[in-house]
């Protein structure tokens, strides 16, 4: 990985959109499936698949490659999407999501598609895989990296602090945190329903090195990350601040959006948005 | 060769767990990828010779089962054999949503070790007391699920769960029980092995009180002139069908005998079988809904009912069901 040209982070922001529609018609067409945060991480998923990673989409069991452990499975249409126009399947077969007989699970299975890289979905596990993995790594000499996508929300799990400890104390500093910092959950906003804050202090004192960034600002991410691999001592957390529901006004910062979907006429609205940027641009589709 | 109890003169004790000990240090030379992961119970799980022979190999998370479960599933996704050590009331019992979801799910090659399963941890009393883990395991696809009788065929499980590509929970006690079982006494997952030959009943037993159906089956033949039939259910999971329908059709009878609860354990699993196949009389010998106490292990396998006289009776009274048909 390098560092982003400008011609590179044009392309890599108009796949972001490309990749934005195909999270909202899966979700139409699925029925139900969580929204705001699979629209927020577009961007993040986008720059993972088509800057950081080393991959290969056609060989996604290939050992050298490194690991994108995604730990709140419930945004997978994000990560489908991304796999899709990264290659990795027909993009066709994104609109069979969460239906019967589909690889593309309502959450995401190891059993079901290869290179999702894990099982996930209850919350809180990524973390401890992620750390498992990138012991496995540091054993082996190995020099594929570890990349762990987790959401705010989890944090108000336990095993994600046993797992931060572990990987303070083993110095995983080939594991890099990434936390979709978009303040929502189902009930509502982190910081009414169980307070995270203050956060960055909180991962300091685990022992961990803490970045921030605005997540999605791919070129801002992607720096981020950069950052990251340059710390020797710690693992770190990046706290990406996100912005759930991205791209479309009326889901925006909505925590309403965590968990359905939108309908009807609200969802052509909410395509339309995606395709003009939110009126900024005129669509090629209408 | 068949298992033949013979008059043991001075019967020799030791706990299962320490055959894991044994297993795991023999299966350790053997493959390079086995790791092990302590969550703080190093000594009394029988890890530290591992972990001086393999210090590289040893990983210790601190007081952090669950996470030590998801860990392991990554550990595995990397290529090793982790073996997650702790008290099965911790592990799987704290943390069966991330052996379900990570382990099983996943179908990950990790050995979950649950030692000081069942009241034979005894004075440390009903907290510690775990009864509920072959309920708990036994409701997950694809895993397999052993439970040795003594330290001997402690030892050839482990050596097995090692080999297996997949998720395995073993069961261990803490006590010391009687050794049995030698290197010649047959050992196969998945197969039921039969000590004692009789037509009158079968008891399935798994675990140390193995070693209590026999006592239970030498007292009938003596007392009742009974020949029972005992057999020695060292893999829970997947349950050896043709052994059970066969003992079914042979004797008419059936008792199950388990350090574990009734709801769920061996005889569930024995009795899903009985039931959809041939029917017959049954009874369970094991814990009846109750958590268990403080007090000596043998005190609370007397007060709890799993020692040889509460075999012979409930065997007794379900030979009597059975004629009265």
């Amino acid at each position: 990985m390098h560092a982003l040209h400008d011609g590179k982070f044009k392309s890599l922001e108009e796949i972001a959109v490309q990749i934005r529609e195909d999270i909202l018609k899966m979700l139409i067409k699925a029925g139900s499936g969580h929204s705001a945060g699979s629209l927020g991480l577009a961007d993040i998923f986008t720059a993972f698949y088509f800057h950081i990673l080393n991959h290969n989409p056609k060989k996604p069991n290939w050992k050298n490659r490194d690991r994108l452990i995604l730990s709140n499975g419930h945004v997978c249409p994000a990560r489908y999407a991304a796999m899709a126009h990264a290659g990795y399947f027909p993009k066709s077969e994104l609109l069979t999501l969460r239906k019967l007989g589909s690889r593309l699970q309502g959450h995401p299975e190891l059993q079901c598609l290869p290179g999702v890289e894990s099982t996930s979905g209850p919350l809180g596990e990524g973390s401890s895989q992620a750390a498992g993995l990138a012991y496995a790594a540091k054993m082996d000499e190995a020099k594929w990296r570890v990349y762990c996508l987790m959401s705010d929300g989890e944090l108000q799990e336990g095993q994600t602090w046993e797992a931060l400890m572990f990987a303070a104390k083993y110095k995983l500093t080939n594991c890099t945190f990434i936390i979709d910092r978009n303040n929502i959950q189902i009930e509502g906003h982190t910081e009414t329903v169980m307070p995270l804050e203050p956060l960055v202090e909180k991962f300091k004192a685990f022992g961990l090195h803490v970045e921030e960034c605005a997540g999605n600002d791919i070129r801002d991410f992607v720096n981020a990350i950069e950052r990251a691999k340059e710390i020797s001592e710690k693992p770190t957390v990046i706290v990406a601040h996100t912005i759930p529901g991205k791209g479309i006004d009326f889901m925006e910062n909505k925590f309403e959006w965590h968990g359905k979907i939108p309908v009807g006429a609200e969802g052509r609205k909410a395509l339309a948005e995606i395709r003009t940027l939110q009126g900024k641009i005129k669509s090629e589709h209408e | 060769m068949p298992f033949v109890l013979k008059e043991i003169p001075r019967l020799k004790y030791a706990a299962t767990r320490d055959g894991f000990g044994l297993g795991l240090l023999e299966a350790a030379k053997k493959n390079k990828n086995i790791v092990v992961l302590s969550a703080d119970l190093t000594e009394s799980t029988r890890c530290l010779p591992f972990k001086e022979k393999f210090p590289e190999r040893f990983i210790q998370l601190g007081v952090a089962e669950q996470s030590m479960a998801s860990i392991a599933a990554g550990l595995a996704l990397g290529g090793k054999i982790p073996f997650i050590t702790s008290y099965a009331i911790f592990s799987p019992g704290r943390n069966w949503e991330q052996i379900r979801t990570c382990i099983a799910l996943q179908n990950a090659n990790v050995k979950i070790i649950g030692s000081h399963a069942g009241l034979n941890v005894g004075p440390d009393g009903a907290t510690h007391q775990m009864l509920e883990d072959l309920a708990l395991t036994r409701v997950l696809p694809g895993i397999t699920i052993l439970s040795p009788c003594d330290v001997a065929e402690a030892k050839k499980a482990t050596l097995a769960a090692a080999k297996i590509k997949g998720p395995v929970y073993l069961r261990l006690a803490r006590e010391a029980s009687p050794i049995f079982t030698g290197s010649t006494t047959l050992f196969e997952v998945g197969r039921m092995q039969i000590f004692r030959e009789g037509v009158a009943a079968t008891i399935i037993a798994t675990g140390p009180l193995v070693y209590e159906a026999l006592k239970a089956a030498e007292i009938l033949k003596i007392k009742d002139k009974l020949n029972v039939r005992v057999i020695n259910c060292s893999t829970i999971k997947p349950l050896d069908k043709k052994t059970i329908i066969e003992s079914a059709k042979k004797t008419g009878v059936i008792v199950t005998v388990e350090e574990h609860m009734v709801a769920g354990g061996l005889g569930s699993a024995v009795a899903e079988v009985v039931v959809a196949n041939h029917p017959v009389p049954m009874e369970f010998v094991g814990i009846k809904d109750k958590f268990g106490e403080s007090g000596k292990p043998q005190e609370l396998l007397e007060k709890y009912g799993l020692t040889a006289r509460y075999i012979v009776a409930a065997v007794i009274r379900t030979i009597a069901r059975k004629n009265k048909k």
